[in-house]
């Protein structure tokens, strides 16, 4: 008879896990992807001459070998869980949201506006304002290409690299004219007033709490709300979600906002916690970091927390590693495209593989 | 001389299942074998691993004595062996020519030869008697056509052993007829056939031998000499099937679903649906029959809201449905089975627990609120699955792990659950085995029997005329007769299906 008098423990574990598969073997790619991308990078170091275990020695010692560092790591971390998360919601509603970028730059710039103009405002106030206007309108750029994309059909990536180039161009613009700081010969605004401040007890940065309570809460949202069963369902199949009576057009949308939303907090958190004002050039990467980080992470909101973690480690300890060792920071850009390329590849070809697979054998016969 | 196709004791284990159980099977040249099993037996499994698109654990297959390499698919084709998958494999976009040629094409230079390719598909049709246009453009074609194509490309080589999964699913009875011969034919001329299919009269009809899986095991074979459709079932299912659906006179209540004037346009643009009213009561089943292509699909999918009508209206219980919104529709009383189960009915890679509720994952039980309740999900998937016995390790595996024809179950199911007032089932047993498609049908009448009012839509002319209350013939987008049950008469309807006037 039907082999289904399964177990009922089996069954509740498994539906415990939700109902989203979470298989221990797929999380050997991105720790792969980490070892070789640092084993290549090694043999370039000895290619200079120079001594790779002493290189990585230094920067992981400076990252993780001191509450300070870990403070600096935890600190350079925020933004990259943020920016993380947002490409990662995107992607589980089937959009390549690149312009994670953008969204934190507008972030960034309206929580340094609003970190210097509120004044007199207590902090627990003063920091969330700030931190709600910058996601806000992370939310806004990240919803024009939402909006394009489910009314007129206009390619998100096509959408979202253009409105980078746009809010990067604007961003810079306002930077050194009207939200510039007075009489002063550099471009940038002022810095933020010291209630707007993100808070560091014992060195730990509050920003890191809020991002990982937040990448928490994703998850939550993704895998047990009936919002985040649509988003997955608009994102795995867009004709069955349709034909379910899921609104695809409200969804597309809903699930950009929520990635600009998170992006423009990743810009809002740097903005508070690390730069304390806006200048052009502060925070070049950090959203374009979010999509490596968001495919390490294997597109799952807790995943990518490590990942950040990885990254941002390397990011504050590669200073010390040139004094150390003499091998230059850059050695960390090295790392974070050869890592994309590691896990993508399998990516690709699991990809084209199961295409070929499903056209050669999918169908009523299957 | 030793066989074209040996297989001798092949293993093939997925989590949970033994899909093939050392299963061992020989084809001759010249014959054709039928390959009978439920949905899940492990037909497809076997196949693919003879075409090389899976690795067996164990066993040995060799293609006229020699052994093949696991998973070496394009070795197996060089060795004359093609395969013709249901689901097309074709290039929609592309001529019949470029479909054909893709992957091996006769080159000028750098170019694609086009007239060597025209001439040479043309050599090809003439040669296996498969008219087809060269230049047309596949999804231009109907899908009898598209076969065409697919069995024209797996025959270009020349094939010494042609594989067939389930290749009369979406066929119509004419097109089956006809494909019917070509296996003849080419058996005839010397090639080894295996042929997957559920409908056992096309069995009875084109194999020379049967052989039967159950559960991943080889459970018996025979011909058709031997024995008769009924005795087939039985093999298969290990229990004797009722092949005759025992029907009660229906209850006709009041009407619950009315379509009035309506015109719809195909993906074409064209005008596919012109002009059909009709009513639909509480307590009965209405057949659509038809040759596929006469507006069926366009009609189903603008009621169910998924395609604009161009003109009409339906309503439920004297209210009009929302145009383009299926889930107005759906909350408006209308559960829908929809023909095209991988793109519509199911989210592949979605557990089937989810899959079971994708309808209505946030009504209750399955959500309080906003949050979704997944202990109630588990534990209704779990009784569906045993009700509908979708043959599967575990309710959260994915869908993409069923077998064919319990994916289709799966859709079943979940539209079945609701109680409805209005069911629609377009094709609703199709790739399903005997056994399932007897329970499928008791279901749909005593959905009907609970009052449901059932509008069955369906390829399949046996299938319409042994559960219908009332079969409406459907051809060049109107609906050209209404006939009692008692009055119909499969002659009489095919000749109306066929577009001739009495
Ligand atoms: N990729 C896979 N992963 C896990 N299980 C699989 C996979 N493919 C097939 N199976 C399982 O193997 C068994 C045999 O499947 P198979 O597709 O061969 O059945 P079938 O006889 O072709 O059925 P149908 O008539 O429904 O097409 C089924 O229980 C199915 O769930
Ligand atoms: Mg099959």
């Amino acid at each position: 008879m039907s082999e289904t008098n399964v177990d009922k423990k089996v069954v509740k574990s498994q539906s415990e896990k939700s109902s989203k598969n979470f298989d221990v073997g797929s999380w050997l790619v991105p720790i792969v992807a980490v070892l070789v991308a640092m084993s290549l990078a090694a043999i370039l170091i000895k290619l200079q001459g120079l001594n790779p275990i002493a290189a990585y020695k230094s920067l992981f010692k400076t990252a993780f070998g001191s509450i300070e560092g870990l403070g600096v790591t935890l600190g350079k971390s925020t933004p990259l869980v943020l920016s993380g998360l947002a490409v990662a919601v995107g992607l589980r509603a089937g959009l390549f949201n690149i312009g994670a970028q953008g969204q934190l730059l507008s972030g960034a710039l309206a929580a340094a506006w609003a970190g210097v103009t509120f004044d007199g405002l207590p902090g627990y106030i003063h920091v969330p304002i700030a931190l709600i206007i910058g996601a806000f309108f992370g939310s806004v750029v990240a919803g024009i290409s939402g909006f394009l994309k489910a009314y007129r059909g206009v390619h998100e990536v096509i959408t979202t690299i253009m409105l980078n180039s746009i809010v990067m161009g604007v961003a810079d613009y306002l930077a050194s004219h009207q939200l510039r700081e007075p009489d002063q010969f550099l471009t940038r605004t002022a810095e933020i007033q010291p209630s707007a401040k993100l808070p560091i007890y014992a060195n730990l940065p509050l920003g890191f709490f809020i991002a990982v309570v937040l990448a928490i809460v994703i998850w939550w949202i993704l895998g047990r709300t009936t919002s985040g069963f649509r988003i997955e369902t608009v994102g795995r199949n867009r004709h069955a979600a349709w034909y379910a009576g899921i609104p695809v057009k409200r969804t597309v949308i809903s699930a950009m906002l929520i990635s600009g939303a998170i992006a423009g907090l990743g810009g809002a958190v740097e903005t508070l916690g690390i730069t304390y004002r806006y200048a052009p050039a502060f925070n070049l990467g950090l959203g374009f970091d979010g999509i490596t980080i968001a495919l390490l992470g294997r597109v799952h909101p807790i995943g990518i927390i490590p990942g950040a973690i990885l990254i941002g480690g390397m990011r504050a300890g590669a200073a010390n590693m040139q004094f150390d060792s003499g091998v230059a920071p850059e050695l960390v850009d090295l790392l974070m495209a050869l890592i994309l390329l590691l896990v993508t590849a399998p990516l690709i070809t699991r990809f084209f593989k199961n295409n070929s697979n499903k056209s050669m054998t999918s169908g009523w016969g299957n | 001389m030793s066989a074209l196709l040996e297989v001798t004791g092949i293993t093939k284990r997925y989590p949970g299942v033994v899909a093939n159980d050392n299963i061992s099977l020989t084809v001759n040249a010249g014959e054709v074998v039928a390959l009978l099993g439920e949905n899940g037996a492990g037909k497809s499994t076997l196949l693919k691993a003879v075409f090389g698109l899976i690795k067996p654990d164990s066993g040995e297959i060799k293609i006229s004595g020699t052994p093949i390499v696991f998973g070496d698919t394009a070795g197996v084709i060089s060795r004359g062996v093609g395969m013709v998958h249901q689901h097309f494999q074709l290039v929609p976009v592309m001529s019949v020519a470029e479909n054909i040629i893709l992957g091996d094409e006769p080159r000028r230079g750098i170019f694609i030869n086009k007239k060597a390719a025209h001439d040479e598909i043309l050599a090809l049709s003439k040669r296996y008697g498969l008219e087809v246009d060269p230049e047309a453009i596949i999804e231009d074609l109907p899908v009898g056509m598209q076969q065409r194509v697919e069995i024209l490309k797996a025959l270009r080589k020349d094939v010494k052993l042609l594989i067939l999964d389930e290749p009369t699913a979406v066929l119509t009875p004419q097109e089956i007829d006809e494909l019917l011969g070509v296996i003849r034919n080419l058996a005839n001329s010397g090639v080894g056939i295996v042929l997957i299919t559920h409908k056992l009269h096309e069995v009875m009809a084109v194999a020379d031998r049967v052989v039967v899986l159950r559960g991943g095991k080889l459970v018996g074979a025979t011909s058709p000499k031997e024995t008769d459709e009924a005795g087939l079932a039985q093999m298969m299912v290990g229990r004797s099937v009722v092949l005759q659906v025992n029907r009660t006179e229906a209850k006709r209540g009041a009407v619950v679903l009315e379509v009035k004037g309506l015109q719809v346009r195909d993906d074409r643009k064209i005008l596919s649906v012109k002009g059909v009213d009709l009513s639909l009561h509480k307590g009965e089943i209405l057949g659509v029959a038809g040759v596929e292509g006469n507006g069926q699909r366009e009609f189903v999918e603008a009621i169910c809201g998924m395609r604009h009508r161009e003109a009409g209206e339906v309503l439920i219980n004297g209210v009009a449905t929302k145009d383009m919104h299926p889930h107005a529709v759906h909350k408006a009383g209308i559960s829908h089975i929809p023909e095209d189960r991988e793109k519509h009915g199911l989210v592949a890679n979605y557990s089937i627990a989810d899959n079971l509720v994708l309808n209505q994952f946030d009504q209750a039980p399955f959500a309080k609120g906003w949050v979704r309740n997944l202990a109630e999900v588990a534990k209704s998937a779990i009784s569906t699955v045993e009700k509908f016995d979708i043959r599967t390790p575990s309710a959260f595996n994915t869908a993409s792990s069923l077998s064919g024809g319990n994916k289709q179950k799966v859709v079943v199911a979940r539209e079945l659950s609701e109680d409805l007032p209005v069911l629609i089932a377009a094709q609703p047993t199709r790739g399903v085995d005997v056994g399932s498609i007897e329970f499928i049908h008791n279901q749909l009448i005593s959905a009907r029997d609970k009052g449901a009012a059932v509008l069955l839509v369906s390829a399949e002319l046996d299938e319409i005329l042994s559960l219908s209350d009332r079969i409406a013939v459907m051809s060049d987008g109107k609906i050209v007769a209404i006939v009692e049950s008692k009055d119909a008469d499969r002659n009489y309807i095919g000749r109306l299906m066929a577009g001739l006037k009495e």
